[in-house]
C-alpha cells in the first residue's frame, strides 16, 4: 500500500533555529484544509499520531480559544504517553498554536506553531516548538519526544536530572 | 584526544545560528576566514568568534599554509549531533509518515464518491 503512497516518506527535517527551539518541517501532496483537519479532527488524530510506536487511545480536541487537547497512545513497550495542552491561536487552514506538556514532565511545557502553507497542491507543515529552557528542549529531542522506547524514557529522565548528562544521550 | 570536548559542548555550538552557517559553508570545502566573510556576510571578528567556538569544542579545524589558515569541518566530531537529533527525526518521520498515508486515503475517498 504504501508502494504508491510513500514519495514523501522519511522527508521529514527538524532542525534547531535556536537554543530553545525545535523546528519539524515536512510536505504532503493534499489540500491546506486537509492537513489542518488532520490535526485538528479526533478521528482523523487516531490514525496518525502514534506512528508505529503504538496506538493511539485517546484524542480530545476542544478546539477553541482556551479549549483544551489531550491525546493518549500506548507506546509498543507497553506504557501510556500523554501529551496535552491549550489552543491559542486557531486560524484554519494556515495556522495553529498550542501549548503541549508531556504529562510525565509537566513543568516543560512547550508552545507548538503549526503553519499549513499551500502552494501548487503541495502543503508544507512546519511544526515549531519552543521550550521554557534549553535542557527541556534538549530532554525532548533526547527521548524523541514521546519515547517510544522505554530507554528513551530513562534517558530523558537522567537528562532532566543533569542537564550535563546530555552528551550521554547523544551516543552513537 | 584525551582532551576532546564533551559533545554537550558540540550542542551548545551547533545551537547558534551563525556557527550552523559556518559549519554548512565549511561542509562545502575548506575556507579561509576572508572567504567566509565574503560568503556569510558577517564581519570578520564575527567570524573569527564563532570559529574559536567551533574550534574549542573540535568541530572545525585549522591547517596553516604559509600565511593562510585553512579551516574545514572535523566530521566525526558531528556525528553525536546527528545521532541525537536523528532520533527525534526518525520517530516523527514514521508520524508523519503514516499522516500522510491518512491524507492520501482520504483524498481517493473524495475522488470516489
Amino acid at each position: 500500500m504504501t508502494d504508491t503512497t510513500g514519495d514523501r516518506h522519511g522527508s521529514a527535517v527538524v532542525t534547531l533555529p535556536s537554543d530553545l527551539e525545535i523546528l519539524i518541517t515536512r510536505e504532503f501532496d493534499a489540500p491546506a484544509e486537509l492537513v489542518f483537519d488532520a490535526w485538528t479532527k479526533p478521528e482523523l488524530v487516531r490514525r496518525w499520531w502514534a506512528g508505529d510506536r503504538g496506538v493511539v487511545t485517546d484524542a480530545q480536541i476542544d478546539l477553541r480559544i482556551g479549549g483544551r487537547w489531550r491525546w493518549v497512545m500506548t507506546a509498543n513497550g507497553g506504557f501510556e504517553v500523554a501529551f496535552s495542552g491549550e489552543y491559542r491561536e486557531i486560524d484554519r487552514p494556515h495556522r495553529l498554536v498550542r501549548t503541549e506538556v508531556f504529562e510525565l514532565f509537566p513543568d516543560a511545557e512547550a508552545v507548538g506553531t503549526l503553519t499549513f502553507e499551500e502552494s501548487a497542491g503541495v502543503t508544507t507543515l512546519t511544526i515549531l516548538a519552543h521550550y521554557p529552557s534549553q535542557e527541556h528542549r534538549d530532554a525532548a529531542l533526547a527521548s524523541g519526544m514521546e519515547g517510544g522506547l522505554q530507554t528513551s524514557l530513562d534517558a530523558l529522565e537522567e537528562l532532566i536530572r543533569s542537564p550535563a548528562q546530555t552528551g550521554g544521550a547523544g551516543r552513537p | 584526544m584525551a582532551r576532546t570536548p564533551t559533545t554537550f559542548d558540540a550542542f551548545n555550538a551547533v545551537a547558534e545560528g551563525s556557527r550552523r552557517a559556518l559549519l554548512d559553508a565549511l561542509g562545502a570545502s575548506e575556507a579561509t576566514v576572508g572567504d567566509l566573510v565574503d560568503r556569510l556576510g558577517l564581519t570578520q571578528p564575527q567570524v573569527s568568534k564563532h570559529l574559536a567556538v567551533l574550534r574549542a569544542v573540535g568541530l572545525v579545524s585549522v591547517r596553516a599554509d604559509g600565511r593562510r589558515r585553512w579551516y574545514r569541518v572535523n566530521g566525526p566530531a558531528l556525528e553525536p549531533v546527528f545521532a541525537w537529533v536523528r532520533g527525534f527525526e526518525a520517530t516523527w518521520n514514521t508520524r508523519l509518515d503514516r499522516l500522510d498515508d491518512v491524507l492520501v486515503e482520504l483524498q481517493t475517498k473524495e475522488t470516489l464518491t
